[in-house]
């Protein structure tokens, strides 16, 4: 490459946050959370140095299907206002840049985190990052409504991925933590979408809003709530469940319920009269409600040696 | 004066080569450690055909 090419191309040059971007940190938040919660619930302990690199591991795999998720839908993120600023969008960092990216580190975290921790974490990684970029990304968020209930299972996996990492199996428990996520999801982003309505359909996304209609996405946001709240509860009665996750399963589900039916019980006058209140005060609930399960789930865990904790 | 007169993509891009430098350089100690915690674990075990390869070179080079 010569000079000339040198200063034409990289007139604005990337620089490490934009690739960190790129990277999705407040999905990784998430992701390493749930995953710890997930490791420390299991019943095998685990090396503390082999525990913090497998979770290293892991958010990096899932910091690489972020970039190339948004690899792919450059395109989408360049029409929507919550994604414009995006580093690909803004002409921060190239398309093919962010492909690179995602591919080297999904290679790499995988490879790492089945020597970290076993081969079945580092399976259940490549399966995660797959299912999010291959079907989710590609194939379903831009053909099916129901895009957000199948994207849902990908960001669901962590927790999994967490408790094999100590024990190298499966069990009931974390698959109860993935349903918790799984099931949270579509209320989440359908909430989101019935006030950032505008965004969706300019980008095409075939939400559920756009799709079916709002009145059709508040009968399913309540849906959802009812089966959450369900699953929810009952999950204090497993092995990762007590009373402290009983009370605050209780509590957070009569909120998310009441919520919920609030959205349900309005029509689109009566949301735009108070630019859409409820939803947004649903949405931000909903943060805190995984949160706090979560939190409950870990706070249990760490009783038990004390009898504390548990049943 | 230095022997060669640096470019100046060095220049632009010198904070991102910190970076990358210094996640590398985290990335070979991270590795380094889980080596040490890999193989202080209880369950650690020399597989059976390096230790033996290990073994044979020893007792070779008694004979000799």
């Amino acid at each position: 490459m010569t000079d000339a090419t040198n200063s034409q191309s990289f007139e604005k040059e990337p620089q490490l946050g934009d690739y960190f971007a790129l990277m999705k940190p407040r999905v990784m938040q998430l992701v390493v959370f749930t995953a710890v919660v997930g490791m420390l619930a299991a019943p095998v302990s685990v090396n503390p140095v082999i525990g913090f690199a497998s979770i290293l591991f892991l958010a990096i795999g899932a910091g690489a299907s972020g970039a190339l998720n948004m690899w792919w839908d450059a395109d989408i993120d360049a029409v929507m206002k919550r994604t414009i600023n995006r580093p690909i969008p803004a002409g921060k960092v190239t398309g093919q840049s962010a492909m690179y990216l995602g591919c080297a580190l999904s290679g790499l975290a995988v490879m790492m985190l089945s020597l970290s921790a076993n081969l079945l974490a580092g399976f259940m990684l490549a399966f995660t990052i797959f299912f999010y970029v291959v079907p989710y990304t590609m194939w379903l968020k831009r053909s099916t409504p129901q895009n957000i209930v199948i994207g849902g299972a990908a960001g669901a996996f962590p927790p999994v991925i967490g408790w094999v990492i100590a024990t190298g199996s499966f069990a009931l428990e974390p698959w109860l933590m993935f349903a918790l996520i799984f099931m949270w999801t579509p209320p989440h982003f359908w909430a989101l979408a019935l006030f950032m309505r505008n965004d969706y359909d300019d980008a095409k996304v075939p939400m559920l809003t756009v799709t079916h209609g709002r009145r059709s996405t508040r009968n399913h946001i309540l849906a959802y709530t009812v089966l959450l709240a369900v699953l929810a509860v009952g999950t204090a009665f497993s092995a990762i469940g007590g009373w402290i996750y009983l009370a605050t399963a209780l509590v957070l589900n009569l909120l998310f319920l009441k919520g919920a039916y609030g959205i349900w019980k309005r029509d689109e006058e009566m949301s735009e009269a108070d630019n859409f209140a409820v939803e947004r005060r649903f949405f931000m609930l909903s943060l805190w409600y995984l949160f706090a399960h979560f939190v409950a789930i870990l706070i249990e865990t760490i009783l038990k040696p004390y009898g504390l904790g548990g049943w | 004066m230095a022997l060669r007169p640096e470019h100046e993509i060095h220049t632009r891009r010198k904070s991102l080569n910190i970076g990358v430098g210094l996640m590398l350089g985290g990335f070979v100690v991270l590795v380094m450690f889980l080596t040490f915690a890999k193989i202080t674990s209880s369950g650690f075990q020399i597989p059976a055909s390096v230790g033996k390869g290990v073994g044979e070179q020893i007792s070779t080079e008694g004979s000799n």
